[in-house]
């Protein structure tokens, strides 16, 4: 079985529906506290993805991710540089994207990892923002979580600090470039772009597309029933389910 | 001071202050307006190679901010710039946050770290800015601030906010051997809020020990920590001494002794109901029922109105959070699935004078909102219900209900995990926060005086992610099987807490030994504190180490302050010294009945006379834009209601995800099809007439909430909140409490017909306010909260009208009822006549209703309330996108001639549906027996009504109608 350590700790708060979406799509899921890991009590070494869920992570009070992120930084650095250098799945929503971002391990463009060129900062909007979204897969991403995915997928978002913002016009130019960016807002206005990101970007991964962070939360819609049109609707509609499936087929392969 | 070191951090440019202070404040000369974060580090003789690393790498984003180091980021400019801040003592979260992260970052344990923030108004002089902040960003309670001219800034200069308590650790005993009039003195002087007749008792009491406690080295006296403990116990709060008083009723000539209003009609309405899925009623911190065979689930609804009137935004996140561990210290310990609120407010468009010590209540407003933002949003639990009612008699105290559910296994360890009890020799613990000044002696904020160096009591505020990772621990601890015992520190803290779990056995702490966030409390102040974020443990000691090693893993502070015995007392030890001890008996038991008088009168008050109506259009718009019927989505949106993946019917559904769902539905359990819906209701405004039809209709309202989106009757559960006003004389206090009796004898009568049991709930009894001349009280209100079971969750109702062509019912009947309605209250009138409750005709109705949703036959249901018949059909047409066309011939009713009564009465127990044509015969034949008509259907783009005598007396785009009861809250976008 495929084997995905889950973290929990310090105010991430979507790991249970995250636990839940692993194992519908598969996978051997473990909710892991991020001190098991810094303990070494457990070892990152025993699971094939890693997923940093939503919340929030020390209340967002240094910047949203900050914190949680410097703990990876000065705690885990060396595993999870190894976990990359072995080429295994890493995800991370809302909080966890956030994460990852302030990480530097996403985009790592030119594999510079631990250097932060993107950032995620306050809505435009100045709020924090509730609602179901619409976000367009982009084609030509090298993403492994989204391999085969075409038409939009409706998804929850619920952030105050999503608005992806870039170091600068050649960051964003080679994010494109590379087909770096996975998801964006469609339509990229308010309200469905929630946040006012650039180009409404919503997830972007790394080069090798075994990173992935998005703001939305594919994780809360693995059943039609999450959807808030779902009593209105006749044919079933696809869910966020096949992002995890997409992952734990991969990992699987290489098991 | 050691050394202080500042990091500044920004700038950002915060547009929405900008447009609060022109829309709120009216002051229009604010051209910009930026905000900086200032971190203030004190002690670990920080190198200046540190404090760049954690400019760079903890405090600011490389990507968007700057940093400065001991010297001002803003440059000198035109306006005034402001630096706010906490008083010492108060919760500083971000300050915390920021310890911990340097820790990380830097292995170095700072001796503070305190988090303030800068505004720069452009454009604005400091008298002006003064203003800003006081009206709009602070609150003297729990802030300062400093105002600097921009032209000539220079920076600030260091200063933390540190509490320096000069006490010494004493324990004294208070004479009670004394006069009536010195007993009384003694209560008011150290804010027991006892009367004589407690202080009688306890001083009979005293005198009765006199000799036991001569043995024991005790003062004849009660010591200060006895006394306190006593006064918290016996507490209007906590022993609810209005709802157990003995009650001479009159109602005309009617005379009855209520020997507890509780027990007679609450406590015995269920008991009368009797059941089956209820677990646990009435004696825990929830109510708990049988959700399925392995799950059991539980709910809680508090108030926190008097904190919320002081700090908005302090007041409704503790009351949030604080709420959350009610069902986290139920039983073993519940995991926590969603939250409820509800908000009594006046109208945010106020435009009187406002008394002193109150804020405005669109400050009230937009702080609450906030509070329950971070609160519920930070602690990951979804936000699926509530509602906000506005009336100017909110403004004296604002009304705040939180309500949490729980859930968990029927059993752990083969024992059921809604049972609790210590043993003997268990040890007593308490998790969390640390102890501070907080909150002692809750509500008497008034007569404390706050200065810079003393903690600010009167506040607190609470941290969502410290108990956060609190409860993520004691869930894992539960689920190991590591608690005998579990309850939350709420008010009267561990004097409550453990007062309640060693009731039985005897417990006896150690007061030293609790965790303190600065030096210098006194014992009974450790005791009776309640800062936020603790809960209290009976730990088997062979289970002590595993629970230290998980309370580390956990980051979450864990301290043995004591042990279970079996005194059957209170004991009370200081470095090793005996300064207290209560017989729990006399503690629990003790507290002498009170005894009161109640006299309902009916109102005397004569029918109000209507002219007829002009323009039905405009009519339908203005009630649309009604404050208690509007659209209140620019307020529900910033609430998460989704975490946790199990909210299936939203506070929002309908075409274009703004229709306003009755009851929310959610599905506790991954691989579980069944569900919970969870609603409420609320009339206060009937109280003006009646308050037993105010209650009725509450609890009905709520009923038929969960009826209409599927929820089954014979399977819901109450939750009663009373929210009353005792008003300011002896005659008053009768009249209120009469009025109390009425309501709930309504409980009884509406609940044992419906077969609700009410499983917990809870009263704030005086929510009065004066100062000088004014005096204002809130309208009795009864908040009722139903949980109900959803048989599948797949076959579930929502109120958008569907599909062109669908056939359009109304259930029940109209009355002339319009006493109370917003339809009289637009015009300026109260009326006489309010819609009763026949709960045994409705109830048929109900089922018969369940069992159409059941057999899949129902496209739509909603409920027929504020604004009657009228605004219910424009809301499912709305919410649904698509028109209809209504002929009020059609409507069943009683004695009624009017079209203007027949849309905006609203007679109870009513609800509108929509079924597709195909499906008539079914319908009607499973409704046969209850009051249905078809009324009309499901067509065009347009909402057309046809009046009684034939014509079209409103036919209306839907466009304007959603305009108008979309608009009422547009203040508060921030896209003006």
């Amino acid at each position: 079985m495929v084997r995905v350590a889950i973290i929990t700790g310090y105010g991430i708060n979507t790991d249970y529906e995250s636990e839940e979406v692993f194992r519908l799509a598969g996978a051997d899921p473990h909710r892991v506290h991020i001190n098991d890991f810094i303990s070494q009590k457990d070892s990152l070494e025993n699971y094939e993805i890693l997923m940093i869920p939503g919340g929030f992570s020390f209340g967002d009070h240094l910047g949203s991710g900050r914190v949680l992120a410097n703990k990876f930084r000065y705690n885990l650095r060396d595993e999870v540089s190894k976990f990359i250098e072995e080429d295994k799945l890493i995800i991370g929503i809302c909080n966890g994207f956030q994460v990852l971002v302030k990480m530097g391990i996403l985009p790592a463009l030119n594999n510079l990892y631990y250097t932060q060129t993107v950032t995620l900062t306050g809505n435009q909007s100045g709020q924090f923002e509730s609602r179901w979204v619409t976000v367009q897969p982009v084609e030509n991403s090298p993403c492994i979580w989204t391999k085969g995915m075409s038409s939009p997928l409706d998804v929850p978002v619920r952030h105050g600090e999503g608005r992806f913002v870039v170091e600068s016009v050649d960051t964003l130019a080679q994010l494109w470039d590379r087909g770096l960016i996975v998801f964006t807002y469609y339509p990229k206005t308010y309200p469905n772009n929630p946040n006012g990101s650039i180009d409404g970007i919503a997830g972007i991964c790394n080069e090798s597309g075994l990173i992935f962070g998005m703001m939305p939360h594919p994780e809360c819609h693995f059943i039609p029933q999450h959807h808030p049109q779902w009593v209105r609707q006749d044919n079933p509609h696809i869910t966020g389910l096949i992002i995890f499936e997409n992952a734990v087929k991969y990992a699987r392969k290489r098991l | 001071m050691k050394d202080v070191h500042r990091i500044e951090v920004g700038i950002n440019q915060v547009d929405s202050i900008k447009n609060a202070i022109i829309t709120d404040l009216g002051i229009t000369e604010v051209e910009k307006v930026l905000s900086i974060k200032v971190y203030s580090l004190e002690g670990g003789e920080l190198s200046p190679q540190h404090l760049d690393f954690l400019a760079k790498e903890v405090f600011s984003d490389p990507i968007i901010e700057k940093y400065t180091i001991d010297s001002p980021l803003a440059n000198p400019f035109e306006g005034t710039i402001v630096e706010i801040g906490y008083k010492p003592g108060v919760t500083d979260n971000i300050g915390r946050t920021s310890k911990e992260a340097i820790r990380d970052a830097i292995n170095k344990d700072l001796e503070g770290v305190y988090y303030s923030q800068q505004y720069l108004f452009f454009g604005v002089k400091p008298e002006i800015a003064e203003i800003i902040v006081k009206d709009l960003l602070a609150n003297e309670l729990i802030e300062r601030w400093t105002i600097k001219n921009g032209g000539t800034y220079s920076g600030f200069f260091p200063s933390v906010p540190k509490v320096k308590l000069q006490t010494v650790p004493v324990v004294e005993d208070i004479n009670v051997m004394v006069s009536d009039e010195e007993l009384l003195e003694i209560s008011k002087s150290r804010l027991l809020a006892l009367n004589l007749e407690e202080m009688k008792a306890i001083q009979l009491h005293y005198t009765e020990r006199s000799k036991e406690r001569q043995k024991k080295g005790l003062p004849l006296n009660p010591t200060d920590i006895e006394l306190e403990c006593i006064a918290q116990t016996w507490s209007e709060h906590c022993k609810h001494k209005i709802f157990n008083a003995l009650i001479e009723y009159q109602e005309s000539d009617r005379k009855e002794i209520i020997d507890s209003i509780f027990k007679t009609y609450i406590q015995n309405s269920t008991k009368e109901i009797n059941s089956p899925y209820l677990v646990s009623v009435f004696k825990d911190n929830a109510g708990v029922i049988q959700f399925d065979n392995d799950h059991i689930f539980c709910m809680k609804v508090e108030t926190h109105n008097s904190p919320t009137a002081l700090d908005p935004y302090g007041g409704a996140l503790t009351g949030i959070v604080g709420c959350n561990r009610d069902p986290a210290g139920t039983g073993k310990g519940f995991q926590l699935i969603f939250n409820t609120d509800v908000f009594c407010f006046a109208s945010p468009f106020f435009n009187g004078e406002i008394p002193p010590r109150l804020f405005h209540p669109r400050r009230v407003l937009k702080g609450v909102h906030k509070g329950i933002i971070d609160g519920g949003n930070q602690s990951g639990i979804p936000t699926i219900n509530g509602s906000l009612y506005f009336d100017e008699r909110y403004l004296g105290k604002p009304l705040v209900f939180c309500g949490t559910g729980g859930i968990a296994p029927t059993t752990i360890a083969n024992k059921p995990v809604h049972e609790k009890a210590p043993k003997p020799g268990d040890l007593a613990i308490m998790v969390g926060g640390r102890i501070g000044a907080d909150g002692i002696h809750g509500a008497t904020f008034s007569s404390l005086e706050i200065n810079e160096n003393s903690p600010s009591t009167a506040v607190q505020i609470g941290s969502p992610i410290v108990q956060k990772k609190m409860l993520d621990f004691l869930l894992e601890a539960r689920d190991l099987d590591l608690l005998n015992a579990i309850t939350d520190n709420g008010a009267g803290g561990l004097s409550s807490s453990f007062g309640e779990m060693g009731s039985t056995t005897g417990v006896q702490l150690d007061l030293e030994k609790a965790p303190l966030k600065y030096s210098g409390l006194l014992p009974w102040e450790i005791l009776l504190s309640e800062a936020q974020e603790r809960m209290s443990l009976a730990v088997d000691p062979e289970n002590l180490d595993m629970l230290i090693e998980l309370s580390k893993k956990h980051d979450v502070e864990l301290t043995v302050i004591g042990k279970f015995t079996t005194t059957k007392s209170f004991q009370f030890f200081y470095e090793n010294k005996l300064i207290g001890e209560i017989l729990m008996e006399f503690l629990h038991e003790g507290v002498p009945q009170k005894k009161m008088k109640g006299v309902w009168k009916p109102i005397q008050r004569k029918e109000p006379e209507i002219p007829p109506v002009d323009n039905y259009n405009v009519l339908l718009k203005i009630l649309l834009s009604r404050l208690n019927i509007c659209s209140k989505e620019e307020i529900v949106r910033r609430y998460d209601h989704e975490v946790q993946a199990r909210t299936v019917v939203k506070p929002f559904m309908g075409v274009m995800n703004d229709g306003p769902s009755d009851a929310a539905i959610i599905k506790p359990i991954y691989d579980s099809w069944e569900g919970l819906s969870v609603s409420h209701g609320l009339c206060p405004r009937y109280s003006d007439i009646d308050t037993y039809a105010m209650a009725a209709n509450a609890i009905d309202e709520a009923v038929r909430n969960a009826v209409c989106v599927g929820a089954d009757p014979n399977y819901l559960a109450g939750l009663d909140n009373f929210c009353w006003a005792m008003g300011f004389t002896e005659e008053e206090e009768v009249r209120y409490t009469g009025l109390l009796v009425r309501a709930n004898k309504a409980l009884f009568d509406i609940t044992t017909t419906y077969k609700v049991p009410c499983i917990s709930g809870k009263d704030s009894m005086r929510n009065d306010y004066r100062i000088g001349d004014t005096a204002v009280s809130v309208p009795p209100t009864l908040m009722f909260s139903v949980i109900g079971k959803v048989p599948d969750v797949k076959h579930v109702v929502t109120l958008d009208a569907k599909t062109e062509g669908d056939l359009v019912y109304v259930l029940g009947t109209t009355k002339n009822e319009l006493g109370g309605s917003e339809y009289f209250d637009e015009l300026g009138y109260i009326g006489t006549i309010v819609p009763q409750v026949e709960p045994k005709s409705a109830i048929i109705r109900y089922r018969a209703l369940f069992n159409a949703i059941q057999e899949g036959l129902i496209a739509s249901a909603h409920d027929c309330s504020d604004g009657g018949l009228g605004v219910a059909l424009a809301e499912s047409s709305l919410s649904g996108g698509l028109g209809m066309h209504i002929d009020l011939k059609k409507v069943p009713r009683e004695n009624i001639h009017r079209d203007d009564y027949l849309l905006f009465s609203e007679s109870a127990s009513r609800i509108v549906v929509s079924i597709s044509p195909k499906n008539k015969e079914k319908f009607e034949k499973i409704m046969e027996g209850t009051e249905i008509a078809q009324i009309g259907v499901i067509k065009g783009p347009n909402f057309v009504v046809q009046g009684m005598e034939g014509g079209i007396i409103i036919n209306s785009p839907l466009s304007l109608l959603k305009k108008a009861w979309q608009s009422t809250f547009q203040f508060l976008s921030w896209r003006k």
